[in-house]
């Protein structure tokens, strides 16, 4: 039961540093990017030919999946995201959509559709028991960076001259722009980090969740469930969330397997109707 | 003096766009013409077909009421379910399997709707998906009902009205749903041109004005709602009957995110785009598919965000010159 609960944190964990970046772009430009998944899986293939054709360990392949995510989430947000940010909400589902397919089917065309490997180092694998409890020792390596992370996040959301800018601009970007925040340059900088740690997530989650072609399409709905029943403007809010959704999920599929991804949807859906402003909303007049 | 010939100016201007336009008369005469013209195409025209009332009903809530869908295959789906099911285990005729796919549709519509009435754009886009792929992993687990994932098999229908029996050319089956989405379509036209459908657009365009103005908003979004997911079980049913098999394809993710990419292509709110968009990306699909079957999910990717950023307009434009083109034919002098 415990080993279950260890499981759902640590997968809890991938979750929030998966969708923590697109909590606060959705948050700061009101832009709803379903492509977000897309940058995982670039970290994740990253990751994986990092380490198969550069032979770099698994430690080295991590950062390089952050940066090379990053990379590709500045120039794109440059290059074809700016444009949307005053289109619809649907324009913008659209658009992302339409990424997250060409993601799809270029993955599959480069990569091949199989699923990817890594492998862990040896200090990394196995499992060891404290007091009876299972504790995977990746899972536990999971959990202490994915913490520190997010304390980090938290940290510089909450005491750095950079988060209160930040925290100015998703509360109302207008006034933020009067008063001198180069709220644009905030913007892509933020989306550079969130992008890239949606790859480092996904390097992460090559282990647990795995890797193919088809992992933004199938991870999409996870990350909007933790942004949208975590709200936009907060650290804690999506980290919560995804603690929540991975708890529910693992136990979910350990404890009634018949059931599937049903137990997910379902929660998303009552969440959606009892709290439509998010679990941990602030009241916003 | 000058109110009354305001509200008559009015009056006249409403019963004007009820009035069939001619290029809406040449749509439909081709739509028919196609039938004999393309004798060896009738398997595509029919989806085309199908494809056109599942985005004509998208159309109703998404043109007309601003509701944004991502999961509106779950009614697709519902009644392909629904009426497979029904000509497996009740009766054979395709009409009466046309009713229960549209009336099942409708009946999840209406329990649904609750939920597309709060929150945001956004909120809708995820409880709707939440709904589609909840109803997808359903039909999968409930593999006595449905057959799981080798789908539901075994459908054997009828002959429409008891005369036209089924056919592999596809004939019937094209003409069979032509009339249905003519049938269905006149009658949306009739809707969205009646006061209720113009409550719609003032929701629509303003929500707040329209419930000042009188507007029961709720239950105007309910029932268009609930009309929007029986058409869109109407298209469903045909689905499966036409094709005599339901797979859990029909409630797949994809079919949803087509189906925008149908409506951006044609324009949503004045009814013909979800039929002209169907054309287009039957069409689309069929050449893509034809030089690179696998990743042809590319394409449609990379026409979506094409579409978005710019080309719509483009190609909207050049529609509204031909229609209107046509219709200065019809009336015999440019306006």
């Amino acid at each position: 039961m415990l080993t279950i609960l260890f499981d759902g944190i640590a997968y809890g964990m991938i979750l929030f540093v998966l969708a923590c970046g697109l909590s606060v772009t959705m948050g700061l430009m009101n832009f709803i990017n379903l492509a977000h998944g897309a940058f995982a899986m670039f970290g994740g293939y990253v990751t994986v030919l990092a380490m198969q054709r550069l032979g770099l360990p698994f430690l080295m392949a991590l950062p390089a999946a952050f940066i090379a995510a990053a990379l590709a989430g500045l120039v794109l947000e440059r290059l074809v995201y700016r444009p949307m940010y005053a289109k619809s909400h649907l324009d913008q589902v659209m658009f992302s959509i339409g990424l997250v397919f060409m993601a799809v089917a270029g993955a599959d065309y480069l990569m091949g559709s199989s699923q990817q490997f890594v492998h862990l180092p040896a200090w990394l694998s196995g499992r060891f028991d404290v007091a009876g409890i299972g504790v995977g020792r990746y899972r536990l390596f999971i959990i202490v960076l994915c913490g520190a992370l997010a304390f980090a996040m938290q940290w510089g959301f909450t005491r750095t001259r950079f988060g209160s800018r930040l925290r100015a601009a998703v509360d109302d970007a207008r006034v933020a722009r009067g008063l001198g925040i180069p709220v644009n340059r905030l913007f892509a900088l933020t989306f550079a980090v969130g992008s890239g740690l949606a790859g480092l997530g996904g390097a992460l989650g090559i282990e647990l969740m795995g890797l193919d072609p088809t992992f933004p399409l199938k991870f999409m709905i996870y990350f909007l469930i933790v942004v949208t029943v975590g709200g936009t403007s907060t650290i804690s809010g999506p980290f919560f969330a995804a603690m929540l959704l991975g708890v529910a999920d693992v136990a979910g599929k350990y404890l009634v397997p018949q059931l599937g991804a049903f137990i997910i949807y379902a929660l998303m859906v009552v969440l959606l109707i009892t709290r439509p402003h998010g679990l941990f909303a602030r009241g916003r007049a | 003096m000058k109110a009354d010939s305001i509200e008559a100016r009015v009056q006249s201007s409403l019963y004007g766009a009820r009035r069939w336009h001619p290029a809406e008369i040449v749509f439909w005469v081709l739509a028919l013409a196609a039938f004999f013209l393309l004798p060896r195409q009738l398997l595509i025209l029919n989806e085309i077909a199908i494809l056109g009332l599942f985005a004509l009903s998208l159309d109703l809530i998404l043109g007309y009421a601003g509701i944004v869908s991502l999961g509106h295959a779950a009614f697709f789906g519902f009644g392909a379910y629904a009426a497979g099911l029904f000509a497996k285990h009740a009766s054979a005729d395709p009409l009466a399997g046309l009713a229960v796919g549209m009336g099942a549709a409708g009946l999840l519509g209406l329990l649904t709707s609750p939920l597309i009435l709060r929150g945001s754009d956004l909120t809708r886009l995820m409880v709707t998906l939440g709904v589609a792929l909840i109803l997808g992993e359903l039909a999968n687990s409930l593999g006595w009902l449905t057959g799981g994932a080798d789908g539901l098999q075994g459908i054997v229908m009828g002959p429409v009205l008891g005369l036209f029996e089924f056919d592999i050319f596809g004939s019937v089956a094209y003409l069979y749903s032509l009339a249905v989405l003519f049938v269905l379509f006149v009658l949306a036209r009739r809707i969205t041109g009646s006061p209720f459908g113009l409550s719609l657009r003032a929701i629509r365009d303003n929500p707040l004005r329209a419930s000042a103005s009188g507007v029961p908003l709720h239950w105007r979004l309910v029932a268009v709602y609930t009309l929007a997911a029986a058409y869109a079980g109407a298209a469903g049913a045909l689905l499966a009957q036409t094709t005599q098999f339901v797979s859990l394809d029909v409630l797949a993710f994809h079919r949803s995110a087509d189906l925008m990419l149908v409506l951006i292509i044609g324009g949503a709110g004045y009814l013909y785009g979800g039929l002209i968009g169907a054309v287009a990306f039957k069409l689309l699909q069929d050449v893509i598919a034809s030089f690179t079957p696998q990743y042809w999910m590319f394409w449609i990717g990379l026409f979506l965000v094409l579409f978005v950023l710019g080309g719509r307009e483009l190609i909207h434009g050049g529609i509204k010159a031909v229609v209107g083109r046509i219709g200065s034919l019809g009336r015999g002098a440019p306006t």
